[in-house]
């Protein structure tokens, strides 16, 4: 299949030889497991337990909440001790709402239900089970699967790529993955393929994972998915970089796959999918590569999600040197964490302890203008100049310059010969953009609220006003009515046969009406009835 | 000699006629411009930048006897946008986001005499009579209102605390090794 080239690109050293021939282990069960609520994009689940509650392997734990959100499971059976904060797998280190479950030992798996022909469900049912099964992208992202294959079977899918481009150094679990459970992993492509009735459906491998190749290519005989090889480059296993060789299609700018009938995920979510179509097991589990120069034995295994990274770490043997940098992820696009005490997540793909050698830090120095960053950037973005508009605190000039378009690769910091850390620019840009949109967003909604109180405040006040204003003419009309009344009176009284001289007032008309000695029984009837009426 | 006189003559007229029904026909009431600028400033009110409110402001931004960075609710935004829509460059590193303040109340001293929720511009605080009142985070704009009038400093005006959702990447710092 004809290839299409790619802009960009860098090759670093691969250094998976390191883990790439170690099989699949699995870590024993962990006395206690950390299970953040938040392991996806979008909005954290809501937990569906309390503390105390004896939980199954499989058990939904928190439910998705929101139209962007991910539903979680009990990893093993056991004890929910505590509802609360612990620390967040990021690299701010900042807590995140956990549920802390101690493991009873037997990892007892809740009644699930095995399909002999999983293709005899509907295209929405499968979408349905993959979302209740709590699958995210597992290639980093995170992004909640279910909601992907939504969004495609409605706009169509023209091609199906399959992400098996893993170019991030040191990583080898999507490797392994293929190698040892190829015919899984095909079965999982193809109730997605079914799922979104995609026309093509491609898996894109590079070319340095020669014995996952040649297992997939096993494993695809027969069915409508192809295998591809692509060349070995850093970002190939980006979204947009793998739909760019292998389709030689470009999305446009802030625009998703779907847009141009694309859907991309990776192999682990495909595998993922078909444990939970065909076994109706949730995602519990995932391989993560914990390697590095600093560990001793580096290792893939298949690890339980909330398994403290410490667990990992001592599992592979410990350290053999000192450790500069600990990273969850690749070292490219990893997340730099400070301790091991963290959990693993759903998107934790390797767990790197890296050397003062491997890390190479070294203090940047100015720009030479080389161009070199241009030349690396996959997206054909100008680094160096976007990196000197946000120094000079500029930031629409960077995105005029096409800030939003950065994928956040690292390509460009790995090749600055100056050391300047251009991607740390843009994603401090990044952060400081969105920070002043939801600055933004909160003026117009508070300004809303100011003037709708302003309205009510003079509403209220224009009520108020009407009220009294009223009250006051019903007021008056009572009183002129009351006032005739009484000239009625007065006059009647003057037409009486008295011996006072006449009164002048109406009050003084009444009180000598009532006090008079009038024998006409007409007369008095009148009067009272008028002051009947006048009342 | 006459016709040169003529002509300029007529010619001064008819444009001097022009002019004089275009200024009626097209008259401005006040400066547009002080509208425009309230629209951007928060409307809150709450009279921290020493104006008395937002069209006093606007007014004095107008005017160009106010700095664009003087509104503290508006923050870092709307500091921006005024000098977008004004025209000028400002330094805008001194001026914090308007979400780094927050009203806070310490429910055990707070007493239900539902004042703070009476001056509120934004509606943020929910309350009643002999009831603890409540701040809606996102509706506060940290006009400081609330703090002024609580008899029993219950409610005070706190930083707002880090989240995961809410943390960004720190700006690099030049000569850090990296």
């Amino acid at each position: 299949m004809k290839l299409f080239t790619l802009r960009g690109g860098v090759h670093p050293e691969g250094r998976k030889a390191l883990s790439a021939d170690m099989p699949i282990r699995s870590v024993p069960l962990p006395a206690r497991l950390f299970v953040p609520l938040q392991q996806h994009i979008g909005a954290p689940a809501t937990p569906v337990v309390s503390v105390g509650d004896h939980v199954l392997k499989g058990q939904l734990i928190a439910s998705a909440q929101g139209a962007v959100s991910s539903a979680i499971h009990a990893p093993t059976s056991g004890r929910v001790v505590a509802l609360g904060d612990y620390i967040a797998p990021h690299a701010s280190g900042l807590p995140v709402p956990t549920i802390t479950l101690d493991s009873d030992g037997e990892n007892r798996w809740v009644a699930t239900q095995t399909l002999d022909d999983p293709f005899e469900l509907s295209m929405e049912e499968i979408a349905a089970r993959v979302g209740a099964a709590g699958i995210v992208g597992l290639g980093g992202a995170t992004f909640p699967a279910a909601l992907k294959l939504n969004l495609s079977r409605n706009s169509g899918v023209k091609t199906l790529i399959i992400n098996g481009g893993e170019c991030e150094p040191y990583l080898t679990c999507d490797d392994r993955l293929m190698r040892e459970r190829a015919v899984q992993i095909v079965e999982g492509i193809r109730l997605i393929a079914y799922a979104v009735a995609a026309k093509e459906v491609l898996v894109g491998i590079e070319d340095n994972k020669p014995e996952a190749i040649k297992a997939m290519q096993e494993a695809v005989r027969g069915s409508e998915v192809r295998v591809v090889v692509m060349p070995s480059m850093y970002p190939m296993g980006s979204e947009k970089q793998i739909i760019q060789v292998l389709t030689g299609n470009e999305i446009p700018a802030g625009g998703r796959p779907a847009d141009i009938g694309m859907l991309v995920h990776n192999v682990a979510t495909a595998y993922a999918v078909q444990q939970a179509i065909r076994y109706g097991r949730p995602l519990l589990s995932r391989i993560v590569t914990v390697s590095g120069g600093a560990i001793s034995k580096p290792c893939n295994l298949e690890v339980l999600v909330g398994t403290p990274v410490q667990e990992l770490i001592e599992f592979a043997g410990g350290y053999a040197l000192p450790v500069a940098r600990l990273v969850l992820g690749g070292p490219m696009m990893g997340q730099q964490i400070s301790h091991a005490r963290v959990p693993v997540v759903k998107g934790t793909s390797g767990v790197l302890a890296l050397t003062a050698a491997e890390t190479g830090q070294t203090l940047p120095s100015p720009c030479i203008r080389c161009s070199t960053c241009v030349r690396a950037c996959p997206v054909g973005l100008l680094p160096l100049e976007m990196a000197a508009h946000i120094r000079a605190t500029d930031l629409s000039a960077a995105v005029a310059l096409g800030l939003k378009d950065c994928i956040a690769c690292g390509s460009c910091s790995y090749v600055c010969p100056a050391h300047i850390p251009l991607v740390h620019y843009f994603n401090f840009a990044k952060g400081e953009l969105m920070e002043q949109e939801r600055g933004k967003l909160k003026l117009a909604a508070t300004k809303k609220l100011a003037d709708e109180r302003l309205e009510r405040i003079q509403r209220i006040e224009r009520e108020r006003q009407e009220a009294a204003a009223k009250r006051k003419a019903a007021r008056e009309a009572r009183e002129r009515n009351k006032a005739a009344a009484v000239d009625e009176l007065s006059c009647l009284v003057r037409s009486l046969p008295l011996s006072d001289p006449l009164p002048l007032t109406g009050e003084e008309a009444i009180e000598a009406l009532r006090g008079s000695q009038v024998n006409e029984l007409a007369a008095k009837q009148a009067a009272t009835q008028t002051i009947t009426e006048a009342a | 000699m006459i016709t040169a006189i003529a002509s300029l003559t007529v010619l001064g007229t008819i444009l001097g006629l022009i002019l004089g029904v275009a200024a009626r026909v097209f008259r401005v009431e006040g400066n547009p411009l002080v509208a425009e600028l309230v629209d951007i400033l928060p409307g809150s009110q709450c009279g921290q930048c020493g104006f008395p409110g937002c069209a006093g402001a606007a007014q004095a931004l107008a005017e160009g006897s106010a700095p664009v960075t003087l509104c503290p609710p508006g923050g870092r935004a709307v500091a921006i946008a005024l000098a977008a829509k004004l025209g000028v460059d400002a330094d805008f590193s001194g001026v914090k986001e308007s979400a780094s303040l927050i009203a806070e109340i310490k429910e055990e001293i707070c007493i239900g005499c539902t004042r703070c929720f009476k001056v509120c511009p934004t509606d943020a605080i929910m309350g009643a009579a002999q009831q603890i009142h409540a701040v809606f985070r996102e509706a506060c704009t940290a006009c400081g209102k609330c703090e002024q009038v609580c008899p029993t400093e219950s409610i005070r005006l706190q930083p707002v605390m880090v989240t995961l959702q809410s943390w960004r990447w720190n700006k690099p710092v030049a000569g850090e090794a990296i």
